[in-house]
């Protein structure tokens, strides 16, 4: 790429902008932990990374290819049996943020990673299921999507709600009692996108740079509203990169 | 108390056919090897019950062993899906496969509930989700006391639950660390157990953070060295990754499997 860095780079390096310094993360497997631990390298070293496997305050050196690598585990402040871990630790809604990644995302940010297809009993796919990810994204304050955009991924309506994002508007979800704020914004590798105030529908607030608005709006497989005050994304930085790049070199 | 068997011998006594077994590890000290005791014994009409089945459940799962599948996230980590696990539910390959689906948290609840002596246990779960509406054992319920809804789900009590630790002594009392699971909770849930160890000792000195099943809640332990692997077992080795990524070649083709498959058995179909 001419710019100098791949747009899932630009993609690694906006997810992990999102993570604050001091904020506890509930971690899943892939390009949210490969965000989460750039961040805790760039910008927010006081970072809690929380992952299902047990680990509780993970500072993992490298990238860990499953959710209970022994890497999360040397590394962790404390690590807990799985039942505590949802128990004690998700449930009251003590973590910040659940960071997590999804087959499929319709446009109110609710997250299907069961089936694909119309029949759950004679499904096109069978995906690997749920995880933890229903309790995680209803029970953090707020929740992170990051996967890469397209038509297929980029639903009007999910086949199968494994996750709750913002069921069919703003209001589904006080109505249900869910107790976190849900998907407060969804990065890709094309820009960012967060719920509409007013509908909770998930509208494109930021592109990333040198992608143009035609191609995300083809990207999406609903109509794509645009906010007014669209803004580009800053560039990844030198030291962004740099640090991205010798994360993965040593999880290779 | 906890007797001393080989694995085969414990798997041939206490794995019957039409059982629901738990094989539990979260990425660590996957009970690998019991599983492939399970198929070469050729065991029928199993329940699998697993919160992550992976790649020795898609073994299981393509060899016919199992008629049914309890679970949360059934993948390959890190890698992708399980195809023979696919191919059985769309498929019907190499028998049906009925499906009873979950999440961590309600998996992780119902294990508790079945070690608590309980009928069922109480979360904050699934609220929104179209998963209740697949899966019977997921039931709403109000608190008695406060009025909020919240969901029940029943406990498990399988027939035989097997996991693999690090360590027992000669007496037949567990120790494992690390990533720990729901392992302790899926042994106290069910009738009868079976531990697989890395090696047999004649003292287990303390670690920091380990659980330890005493030997009156282990119905045998078996010792195998290396019984985790691909999987690993904090101490001993670690996790080969290599191996989990080559898996995804062997589990997609029905041939590959197949030729896998009479390798572990020794016996050419």
């Amino acid at each position: 790429m001419s710019a100098g860095y791949t747009s899932d780079e630009m993609m690694s390096v906006a997810a992990a902008r999102a993570l604050g310094d001091g904020m506890s993360c509930f971690v899943g497997i892939g390009l949210p932990s490969k965000a989460a631990n750039l961040a805790r390298r760039a910008h927010a070293p006081n970072l809690t990374l929380i992952y299902e496997s047990g680990c509780l305050g993970a500072k993992p050196s490298r990238l860990p290819l499953s959710i209970g690598d022994g890497e999360l585990a040397d590394t962790a402040d404390a690590v807990i049996s799985v039942p505590e871990v949802f128990n004690y630790w998700l449930q009251p809604g003590r973590i910040d943020v659940g960071f997590l990644g999804a087959a499929q995302l319709d446009k109110f940010g609710n997250i299907n990673t069961t089936v694909i297809g119309s029949d759950y009993h004679d499904p096109k796919v069978r995906l690997p299921g749920a995880g933890g990810a229903p309790e995680i994204a209803a029970s953090c304050g707020e929740v992170f999507i990051v996967l890469r955009q397209n038509p297929r991924a980029f639903v009007e309506k999910v086949d199968f709600v494994t996750s709750f994002g913002h069921g069919t508007g703003k209001g589904d979800r006080e109505k249900l009692g869910l107790p976190g704020r849900g998907p407060t914004l969804v990065v890709t590798d094309l820009g960012l996108l967060r719920p509409d105030p007013e509908t909770a529908e998930l509208t494109l607030t930021q592109l990333h740079p040198g992608v143009d608005l035609d191609s995300a709006v083809a990207a999406t497989g609903w109509k794509l509203k645009v906010s007014d005050d669209l803004e580009t994304t800053p560039a990844p930085t030198e030291q962004e990169l740099t640090l991205l790049r010798d994360l993965e070199k040593a999880s290779a | 108390m906890a007797e001393l068997l080989s694995l085969e011998e414990a798997v041939a006594r206490l794995v019957h056919d039409g059982d629901t077994v738990a094989l539990e590890g979260f990425t660590h000290l996957i009970p690998v090897a019991a599983g492939h005791e399970i198929i070469r014994q050729r065991k029928r009409d199993l329940t699998l019950v697993r919160m992550t089945p992976d790649i020795v459940y898609d073994q299981l799962i393509g060899a016919g062993c199992a008629r049914k599948l309890i679970f949360s996230w059934g993948g390959n980590p890190g890698v992708g899906s399980l195809h023979r696990f696919r191919d059985a539910v769309q498929h019907e390959w190499p028998v049906p496969l009925e499906i009873e689906e979950h999440s961590h948290a309600g998996m992780a609840n119902r294990y508790v509930a079945g070690a608590s002596g309980l009928p069922f246990a109480v979360l904050r779960g699934y609220t929104g989700t179209d998963l209740p509406a697949q899966t019977a054992t997921i039931k709403p319920i109000t608190c008695p006391f406060t009025g909020e809804r919240l969901t029940a789900v029943p406990a498990l009590n399988p027939d035989v639950s097997i996991i693999h630790a690090q360590r027992a002594d000669r007496g037949g009392n567990v120790q494992l660390w690390g990533i720990t699971g729901v392992q302790k909770e899926a042994v106290l849930a069910a009738k009868r157990s079976i531990v697989t160890v890395e090696e047999v000792v004649d003292e287990l000195d303390p670690r920091p953070g380990a659980v330890v099943l005493p030997a009156w809640v282990v119905t045998a332990v078996a010792e195998v060295p290396g019984g985790a692997k691909p999987s690993y077992a904090a101490g001993y080795y670690e996790r080969d990754n290599s191996a989990y990524q080559a898996w995804d070649e062997v589990g997609r083709d029905r041939e590959e499997f197949t030729k896998w498959l009479n390798e572990l058995t020794g016996v050419t179909a």
